[in-house]
């Protein structure tokens, strides 16, 4: 295989233990203050854009963030997709090595392996089952933790409908 | 091409054990390429698959590809890979797909460019493939775009998937399919299946998922025809477990009968597969030896022997 470029994205290991993510993550659940905050930032752009930057220099510090703004990390074992070279939002491809290496990049853990491993290892393995739904790419680059406090991220993803009916595919329900 | 239900969807209504193939497309504009191949499958197969551009190496598209096969007599199942297009072009071309008949799509993720001949290129991968069965899943069932625009008529093809029950983590592959399942997918292929006992481990979370009765489960098989193609498989095709039993029995016999030995454990493999529970059929891949394929089904006891006296199978054997 040729060199991996750098172009791709590259499956990150997070840096934070699955353990300590699913306790520290309650302190960002949406809450009135947090969202007063969101509302504030987005109506002050300058505000917005450094807030932006820090959870920008953090959530890449932690998890690899590409800045998707529209964050699967709390159904995914704290381990981000988007760090994937296909950007697979509902797990892992089939052309995982026998030893759990990327196809794309030999000697790098896949993604989805590790966000397996993750989440069986602290009880949210069924977490994976939920459907994802395609990725907003309007949303790039946006802070995603003031969407998640004003609330548009509750669609991100749904449970499978018990195999009975199709689940929706669109986050607001169009008629 | 009837549009509606195709030989795969009767299949599958009736139990029927279902086989399918694969087609590969030229690199060349020759539209004879494709009926050859279809000449060698047709009367063996319910339907053929039509690969989308594989393994990242351009080819002629797998719609008009589909067309071609079918006019050669062959159903197509139609491949489309997230790697190349969009939303926009995947929704489209499922629409055209529906318009020109096409019975069957099978939706995959597709292999990263990395592997292909145009390693520069831009990889897209806008949906992934459950997104994209999801989707293909609302514009049959809803009428509706991922916009939310309506789509009339609605296309009426049988919706597919894949997974590869031997890559890690193996322990979520059933789930995985679970998911496929529940957005839409209607029956899945199978990566090649070399390690029965694997498979069957895979199976038996499949059944307890209730999978087999909402999607047939087809499990993927070809034979190994040269030692050289066993390391490639091992070694360069992302997501090919060969176990080594397999190994040592290609290994074991005399350069000449390495091939006929292959066949023989794909035979074996196939017959194995009958008699696990849920599994709804066989894809054959003969990686360009499409005139094997007949011969495998035969000694797997799935074809009619009238077949045999088929010239082209003759010059097989």
């Amino acid at each position: 295989m040729p060199d991996s470029p750098a172009a791709w994205p590259r499956p990150a290991l997070p840096r934070l233990s699955a353990r300590a993510t699913y306790r520290l993550a309650p302190l960002l659940r949406p809450n009135p203050v947090y969202r007063r905050i969101a509302g504030w930032l987005e109506r002050h752009p300058r505000a917005l854009g450094w807030f932006t930057s820090a959870e920008k220099q953090s959530k890449e510090a932690l998890f690899g963030c590409r800045m998707c703004g529209q964050c699967a990390l709390p159904a995914t074992g704290y381990a981000c997709p988007m760090t994937c070279p296909k950007q697979l939002r509902n797990g892992p491809c089939g052309g995982v090595a026998a030893n759990g290496d990327c196809e794309v990049y030999p000697g790098v853990t896949c993604v989805w392996v590790t966000a397996w491993e993750r989440a069986e290892a602290t009880g949210h393995g069924a977490d994976l089952q939920k459907l994802q739904r395609p990725v907003d790419h309007r949303l790039t680059g946006a802070s995603s933790w003031v969407q998640y406090w004003q609330g548009r991220d509750a669609d991100l993803w749904t449970a499978d409908g018990g195999l009975k009916i199709t689940p929706t595919i669109f986050r607001t329900e169009r008629t | 091409m009837n549009p509606g239900r195709g030989g795969l969807r009767a299949a599958i209504d009736a139990g029927r054990f279902v086989v399918t193939a694969e087609i590969g497309p030229p690199r060349g504009a020759d539209p004879d390429a494709i009926a050859a191949k279809a000449e060698l499958l047709r009367g063996w197969v319910d339907a053929a698959n039509v690969t989308d551009n594989q393994g990242a190496h351009v080819r002629l598209t797998s719609l008009a590809g589909s067309l071609l096969a079918a006019q050669a007599g062959v159903e197509p199942v139609m491949q489309l890979t997230c790697r190349d297009r969009n939303r926009i072009a995947l929704q489209s071309e499922l629409i055209a797909a529906g318009a020109l008949g096409v019975p069957n799509v099978l939706l995959l993720t597709g292999d990263h460019p990395v592997y292909g001949d145009h390693p520069d290129a831009k990889a897209v991968f806008d949906l992934d493939s459950l997104q994209l069965v999801w989707t293909a899943r609302t514009l049959r069932e809803r009428g509706r775009l991922l916009s939310g625009r309506t789509v009339e008529p609605r296309p009426q093809w049988l919706i597919g998937a894949v997974e590869n029950p031997f890559a890690p983590p193996l322990r979520f592959r059933a789930a995985r399919l679970g998911k496929k399942v529940a957005a839409g997918a209607e029956f899945v292929q199978t990566q090649f299946v070399f390690d029965v006992g694997v498979f069957q481990r895979w199976m038996g979370e499949v059944r307890d998922l209730g999978l087999p009765e909402r999607c047939a489960v087809i499990a993927g098989v070809g034979p190994i025809r040269s030692l050289r193609a066993c390391e490639f498989m091992r070694h360069k095709v992302p997501g090919i477990h060969v176990p080594d039993e397999v190994v040592r029995r290609l290994r074991g016999v005399p350069a000449d009968r390495v091939a006929a030995e292959g066949q023989a454990i794909c035979v074996e493999t196939v017959r194995r597969l009958r008699e696990t529970a849920g599994v709804a059929g066989v894809h054959v891949m003969a990686f360009g030896h499409e005139r094997g394929v007949p011969e495998i089904l035969y000694d797997a006891g799935l074809g009619e022997p009238v077949h045999v006296s088929d010239p082209a199978v003759s010059r097989a054997r």
